[in-house]
């Protein structure tokens, strides 16, 4: 197994990531989702109607002040993913020094 | 299928709380084993490959969308016990950044979608191979993939009847229908994503039993 090879996958994989959220995300369907529609259809949706978290910075997955909304939504879905890359490598770093810690 | 907060009462999501931060920590316990140096960067591009098509929401029946979970994906190539703690990953950063998926129902989200999504995915998977032969994962994947999605939508219902939201005979049956549907489209991207690394590069599948 060549590690280059796999370098490449990986970046390639975050590339391919980034490009999603940035460039496709903002052609999502909005239609309300699985849970959202039965919760309307059965008359619960007005339960959820304060049920994020009031001090998320970009709410339904826009960046204010961008004027595009198509931008908005995919500059937010790009802050995510890097968002998430970060926190999951950090991740993967901590889980690995637990691991030495033990000895194992 | 991301719960707000409101939807689920105390006892419920307190419930659902504890167990997934007992689940956490038996993952944090058991995620140093078949870790290399491929491990790090794989959970990062993986977390940033879920978190991407989550966001993709594609239409089907009835003015209803449906999105990629990923529980499975993140399993198959991660092994459960990290997949389940990139599940959790992302959860939170969906809660705390974008308002997706509440507060104090974070617990019972990381139960549906982590541990019954991803963990419970993964088994079905295994099974799902040892029926349908272990050397090409699209048919283990596709079965597994949708599955997870139905199982995550049912133990959702459960959850809003046990919080008296809404009646199980009611919520029930709704849930697993419209999540059978979208299900497929996890089966499929499931399937897609690991037939294509499974191709490029199938030492990517070191649980598969085909690492070079």
């Amino acid at each position: 197994m060549r590690s280059a090879k796999i370098t490449a996958f990986l970046l390639a994989g975050l590339a391919v990531s980034l490009g999603l959220a940035l460039f496709l995300s903002p052609f999502a369907s909005s239609l309300p989702d699985g849970l959202e529609r039965v919760a309307e259809d059965h008359g619960f949706l007005g339960l959820g109607e304060d049920g994020a978290f009031p001090y998320a910075p970009f709410p339904d997955y826009a960046l204010s002040g961008v004027r595009s909304p198509l931008w908005s939504t995919g500059l937010a879905g790009a802050v995510g993913t890097v968002a998430v890359f970060g926190l999951a490598l950090l991740l993967g770093m901590g889980l690995r020094g637990l691991g030495q810690g033990r000895g194992g | 299928m991301h719960i707000p907060d409101g939807f689920l009462d105390a006892k419920t999501w307190a419930s659902l709380g504890a167990a997934s931060a007992v689940a956490i920590g038996v993952a944090i316990r058991r995620s140093g084993a078949n870790a290399d140096e491929r491990t790090v960067p794989m959970m990062g591009v993986v977390a940033a490959f879920i978190f991407a098509a989550q966001m993709l929401n594609f239409p089907i029946a009835g003015g209803t969308s449906g999105h990629f979970l990923g529980g499975v994906l993140a399993a198959v190539l991660l092994g459960p016990a990290r997949g389940l703690l990139v599940m959790a990953t992302i959860l939170i950063v969906q809660a705390l950044l974008f308002g997706d998926g509440g507060i104090t129902v974070l617990g019972a989200n990381i139960s549906n979608m982590g541990l019954i999504g991803s963990v419970g995915g993964f088994l079905i998977y295994r099974a799902a191979q040892r029926l349908f032969g272990r050397k090409h994962p699209a048919l283990p994947a596709f079965v597994a993939g949708w599955a997870s999605v139905v199982l995550a939508a049912i133990a959702c219902a459960f959850e809003l009847a046990f919080s008296g939201t809404v009646p199980l005979s009611v919520v029930l049956p709704a849930m697993a229908g419209i999540h059978a549907l979208i299900g497929l489209g996890e089966g499929a991207i499931t399937a897609g994503a690991l037939v294509l690394i499974a191709r490029v590069q199938p030492g990517l599948l070191p649980a598969e039993g085909v690492r070079g």
